[in-house]
């Protein structure tokens, strides 16, 4: 199940893991925009129900690594993406995968909230509506539940009808997670969900991704070390496309392995 | 807070406040010059169709009979031909250029896009008696060998609707003076509909696209709302070119001022027709205000249209739940 060669880490990370079922594995992935190698041979796991973080300074592939997880490199014709990326077994780089299906599963949230133009009630239930045939109260049943779970429920309940945009900013971008976890995937990928938001708001997404993780894996992208620190169980470590350091994130952040990474982490970067 | 002022910083702000007055001022009058026109031209229109506004009444509206010898005019079957043409166009050229523009900006291949669209943007810079020569010299006689009577054996065939596709097939008449107008209008609406589908942020069509939608599912629930606004301003756009459109028109339309039957085949009039033909042979007096009445109704027509599309932006406002 493990393939990763670099046993500076591996044989650690295994011993931690071993009590962890992978939910997506990635072995030697490679990622070009046209001619630019945008990742380098990129291997590690993602592990099921629990929450990681990848940090590194911009461009460092990051979101791209993120971006390879749901296909969404695909509406791109001059993106592509080489190796093996295991979900369930099955290798989603493949040209024959159902990526309507896949996404389905992995759902995904940007740096800016991006509600749709349309009611917070139809918000929740566009994505539910392209996947499942739901009665009317069970579609009730389940946009509640969403918004319960993004911790949205009580500020919206009584205004289901409004536009999505009416919204505050912070609301905004729980409405698009409690949209993305409304389809019931299996992962959950953001991709610097604070970055557009306050302080007070990014505390309360912050909550909102630790209670999530008992029922979701989270592939968290994010610029803020300290973001990182506090809400993810494992943290990667990329630079100029390469992954240089994956482990736990307590053992990233206070013993990291390489230098590259502490010079990162304590800030004497470049 | 009373510190004194210093004369030499206030020098300057005194130049820039004259500047700032006479920008404001500039601008406004401009501004301004378009109502003083518009007015204008309302007034003059009033003035000019004084004596058929006088001696028709409101029965000038649906009066069917277009007689200058007697001097008895109606504007029903021009007011008719306007409207007619102007509907088939949009029927034929909203779901056209709605495709186009879905083309465009979402499945064509990258290297056609600029190509094509550049193609179309020509299409609209075609002047219009162009496409009147073409339309009665080209179209029509394919139109009426071909494609009438394939229709009449088709959906002339089905009930209520079929009654529109009978009768002999000539080529010129309404049908024919509203495809010519579709064409026309396509390449405005399809151009402004990529503009504001190409304005869609990116990652509002990855959201979409992240749950799973199909590129239909995207810019049908998520595009085309978003863009709503401009989308409708571009039908209108085309809509307000139907309406007014003259001279392909006129090339097309068969110029009768009798309508014998529903059918889109006879041939018709519409009021720039009627206009463009008889303006300059009307005597002065009853005839030359009551085609002045016509250009008259022609400007509330496309007031009301613009008035409607506003209301129809504010209804989707309230739908969708920004406005209550």
């Amino acid at each position: 199940m493990h393939t990763m060669n670099d046993t500076n880490y591996a044989i650690e990370i295994h011993e931690a893991a071993s009590a962890l079922e992978a939910q997506m594995i990635f072995r030697d992935v490679n990622f070009y925009y046209g001619k630019f190698h945008a990742l380098k041979a990129v291997s590690l796991e993602v592990y099921k129900r629990h929450v990681t973080a990848f940090i590194g300074p911009s461009g460092c592939g990051k979101s791209t690594l993120l971006r390879t997880m749901n296909r969404m490199y695909d509406l791109y014709p001059e993106q592509r993406a080489t190796g093996e990326l295991l979900f369930d077994g099955e290798n989603i780089l493949d040209r024959k995968v159902d990526v309507n299906v896949l996404r389905a599963k992995v759902g995904m949230v940007f740096q800016k909230p991006t509600p749709f133009p349309m009611s917070i009630y139809e918000n929740i239930a566009f994505g539910v509506r392209l996947n499942e045939r739901l009665s009317l109260g069970e579609m009730d049943e389940r946009v509640e539940w969403a918004l319960t779970k993004a911790a949205l429920w009580n500020e919206t309940k009584d205004k289901l009808k409004q536009s999505g945009m009416s919204l505050s900013g912070g609301q905004q971008q729980r409405l698009c997670i409690a949209r993305g976890i409304a389809v019931k995937p299996e992962v959950l990928l953001l991709d610097e969900p604070t970055s557009a938001l306050d302080p007070i708001s990014t505390l309360s997404i912050e909550e909102l991704i630790s209670e999530l993780k008992t029922d979701f894996t989270i592939a968290i992208v994010t610029h803020n070390m300290q973001q990182a620190a506090r809400i993810s169980d494992y943290t990667a470590y990329m630079y100029l496309g390469e992954m240089i350091e994956f482990g736990l994130t307590d053992q990233v952040f206070i013993k990291p392995k390489k230098k590259e990474t502490e010079d990162y982490i304590t800030g004497r970067f470049g | 807070m009373n510190a004194p002022r210093d004369s030499v910083v206030l020098a300057p702000a005194i130049s820039h406040k004259l500047g700032d007055w006479l920008f404001f001022n500039l601008t406004r009058a401009f501004a301004a010059f378009t109502l003083v026109v518009l007015a204008g031209i309302i007034i003059s229109l009033l003035i000019s169709s004084w004596p058929a506004l006088q001696k028709f009444g409101f029965s000038f509206l649906w009066t069917r009979e277009w007689n200058p010898p007697v001097e008895q005019f109606g504007a029903l079957i021009p007011i008719y031909g306007t409207i007619t043409t102007s509907l088939i166009a949009l029927i034929i050229a909203v779901p056209v250029s709605f495709g186009i523009a879905l083309f465009l900006t979402e499945l064509s291949p990258v290297w056609l896009r600029r190509p094509l669209g550049i193609a179309i943007e020509l299409l609209a810079a075609v002047p219009s008696i162009v496409y009147g020569m073409w339309g009665l010299m080209v179209f029509v006689p394919i139109f009426a060998q071909y494609v009438q009577p394939a229709l009449s054996a088709t959906v002339g065939r089905l009930p209520l609707i079929g009654r529109l596709f009978a009768g002999a097939p000539l080529g010129i008449g309404i049908l024919a003076a509203g495809i010519i107008l579709a064409i026309m209008i396509i390449p405005f609406i399809a151009s402004v509909m990529r503009d504001v589908f190409e304005v869609t942020p990116a990652m509002l069509k990855e959201s979409a696209y992240g749950l799973g939608s199909t590129t239909w599912e995207v810019v049908w629930n998520i595009v085309l709302p978003y863009t709503r606004v401009g989308v409708i301003g571009g039908i209108m756009l085309g809509l307000g070119r139907a309406l007014g459109e003259t001279m392909a028109v006129t090339f097309v339309i068969g110029n009768s001022s009798s309508l014998s039957s529903i059918s889109l085949y006879t041939p018709g009039n519409s009021i720039t027709s009627t206009l463009a033909n008889e303006f300059g042979e009307a005597t002065p007096g009853i005839y030359t205000a009551s085609l002045i009445e016509l250009g008259l109704i022609l400007f509330l027509i496309t007031f009301v249209v613009l008035v409607f599309s506003r209301l129809l932006l504010l209804r989707l406002a309230k739908q969708e739940g920004t406005k209550t």
